[in-house]
């Protein structure tokens, strides 16, 4: 069994950034599994531009942005193996992998860096009726199809779902000379950025149907159309407010899930929030010496917040590694207050902040003239700035520098909620 | 005097406005909260562009090059663009940054890679 000191699984933005991290921390020998044929995970697919602000203060596609973080990983000389597949890791840190030119392999880590990002919810987790026919794809694989492959799935295109996914692929498949005829949204809001609703959806005269969901596919081979119907308050639809659009496509983009099957594998505690794997300020879950960082963690709006997220779990893990890590004692939970869900971390070692903590979440639902705030033991500790607008769209975000913790070294609960004004 | 309805895109808020044109200049906005709102008015009267990303085939290969125009381009050019881009001849090896398709319909702008191709 081959012995690394930090393996990284996964070599998407969050692989790569952990790795660069751990290595600039001092771990010689690392290892990045990556089942794809090459490093970059879904940003590979994102041809469009808009990544990078953050970090490298220049709108980048989604290629470039990668790109940026792979010609660093070769400066490096990091190790990776593409083509290979993680099937098992254990709360021991076992990892099994297997690839067409290595076979079965089996790794002992001193450190694992969980990520695996995360997957789009299919068509089997709405319950649409109708015929399994061809033509019903997630967005992201009509994506993957149309920019990786060289593939056009179909000419006539309905969309189920605003998430950004969806709103992206209205605009490119318009691009490749599809009439996409209307986006469904089955909430009162989308969950796509404004930016996208504009200038994918609106410049091109798509309409938005708000409050709408599809409720019957037609088509035996091939889809032919879809019914949608308008929804009610309990979001179920209303008898006689049916209608019928042909369309040969169906894209789908309701939503993405964390890509936790390994994690629970080896015992990972998931918030049943997130879908993700419970951790603290250092991003190390319950299980000792595994860390998880990136979609996989949480899902993301910016990959930005992925890279530094990750870098830091990959500085951790290396730290775990080389046995600079103190036992950190019991944590002290994090809590989801009013309007917050799925608050990241989960838990805090109060008594062992030593860098900003930054507290991301999901608002529950859209509040105008609203503020972060965080109690200690149910009284107000830090009040963030006003923000006009937030919505579960758009991850929240507060950082809280170590000071606070060491004014309240006693405190035994951490409440994160939102305050809006009267 | 003709009247405009669009959407902010300066922040979550998404400000619907109302927005009076004269010769493609902005006359007056209503419905902003702030004044990105007027600045994203103007601008949209007046010269609206945008970011164009897609794709060129390359014979004898599966994968296609991403490309983006170096700059946004003006939006009602943004279907030629693609048309060019479609016509494009891609000379492999590509690398991030070299021009695709120069000056895109005499935008003065280049369309370039966005992505390494051996």
């Amino acid at each position: 069994m081959r012995q690394v000191d930090v393996l990284i699984i996964g070599g998407g933005p969050a692989g790569l950034a952990a790795a660069i991290a751990a290595r600039e921390a001092g771990v010689e020998n690392l290892l990045i599994l990556e089942r794809e044929e090459s490093l970059g995970g879904i940003l590979k697919q994102c041809i469009h531009n808009g990544f990078g602000l953050q970090r490298f203060g220049e709108e980048l596609t989604g290629p470039e942005y990668a790109q940026r973080y792979i010609d660093k990983a070769m400066e490096l000389a990091l190790p990776y193996q593409c083509d290979t597949m993680v099937l098992d890791v254990t709360p021991d840190r076992v990892v099994t992998a297997i690839s067409p030119t290595e076979g079965l392999q089996q790794f002992q880590a001193k450190a694992i860096v969980l990520a695996m990002g995360c997957r789009e919810r299919p068509r089997g987790a709405l319950g649409i009726p109708g015929w399994r026919c061809s033509g019903i794809y997630s967005a992201g694989t009509a994506q993957r199809f149309v920019n990786l492959e060289g593939f056009l799935p179909g000419k006539e295109v309905v969309i189920l779902g605003s998430g950004d996914i969806g709103l992206i692929m209205a605009r490119r498949m318009t691009f490749e000379g599809c009439k996409v005829k209307a986006c469904v949204e089955l909430m009162p809001y989308s969950s796509g950025l404004k930016r996208n609703i504009v200038q994918c959806l609106d410049d091109y005269g798509i309409p938005l149907m708000l409050n709408h969901t599809v409720v019957d596919v037609a088509g035996r081979e091939r889809l032919e159309g879809v019914t949608i119907a308008q929804v009610g308050e309990n979001l179920k639809p209303i008898p006689g407010t049916e209608q019928y659009i042909p369309c040969d496509t169906l894209l789908l983009s309701v939503g993405l899930i964390p890509e936790n099957e390994l994690s629970t594998a080896a015992g990972v505690e998931l918030s049943p929030a997130t879908s993700g794997p419970v951790v603290d300020e250092t991003l190390a879950t319950n299980v000792p010496g595994i860390f998880a960082a990136g979609n996989v963690l949480h899902v993301h709006d910016l990959v930005d917040f992925v890279s530094e997220e990750s870098a830091r779990a990959g500085e951790q893990a290396a730290r775990y590694a080389l046995g600079q890590t103190a036992d950190n004692g019991p944590a002290i939970p994090v809590e989801n207050g009013f309007g917050v869900n799925g608050v990241v971390p989960q838990r805090v070692h109060a008594g062992k902040v030593d860098a900003p903590i930054r507290f991301m979440f999901r608002p529950r639902n859209v509040y105008k003239a609203v503020r972060i705030c965080v109690d200690f033991d149910g009284q107000e500790v830090l009040r963030g700035k006003p923000h006009m607008i937030m919505a579960p769209g758009e991850m929240a975000t507060l950082e809280v520098e170590p000071q606070l913790f060491a004014d309240h070294p006693d405190v035994s609960k951490i409440t994160v909620r939102l305050e809006v004004r009267q | 005097m003709e009247t405009r309805i669009m959407t902010c895109i300066g922040c979550p808020m998404g400000c619907q406005l109302t927005v009076e044109v004269e010769n493609n200049q902005m006359v007056s906005v209503t419905g902003n909260t702030c004044k990105k709102g007027v600045e994203y008015a103007r601008d949209e009267v007046a010269s609206p562009t945008r970011m164009v990303t897609s794709v060129v085939r390359v014979p004898g290969r599966k994968a296609p090059l991403c490309v983006k125009t170096a700059q946004a381009i003006p939006k009602d050019q943004i279907f030629a663009c693609l048309q060019a881009v479609r016509k494009a001849h891609v000379n492999l090896p590509v690398s991030i940054g070299d021009v695709v398709v120069p000056n895109v319909c005499n935008t003065g702008i280049d369309v370039i890679a966005t992505r390494n191709l051996d």
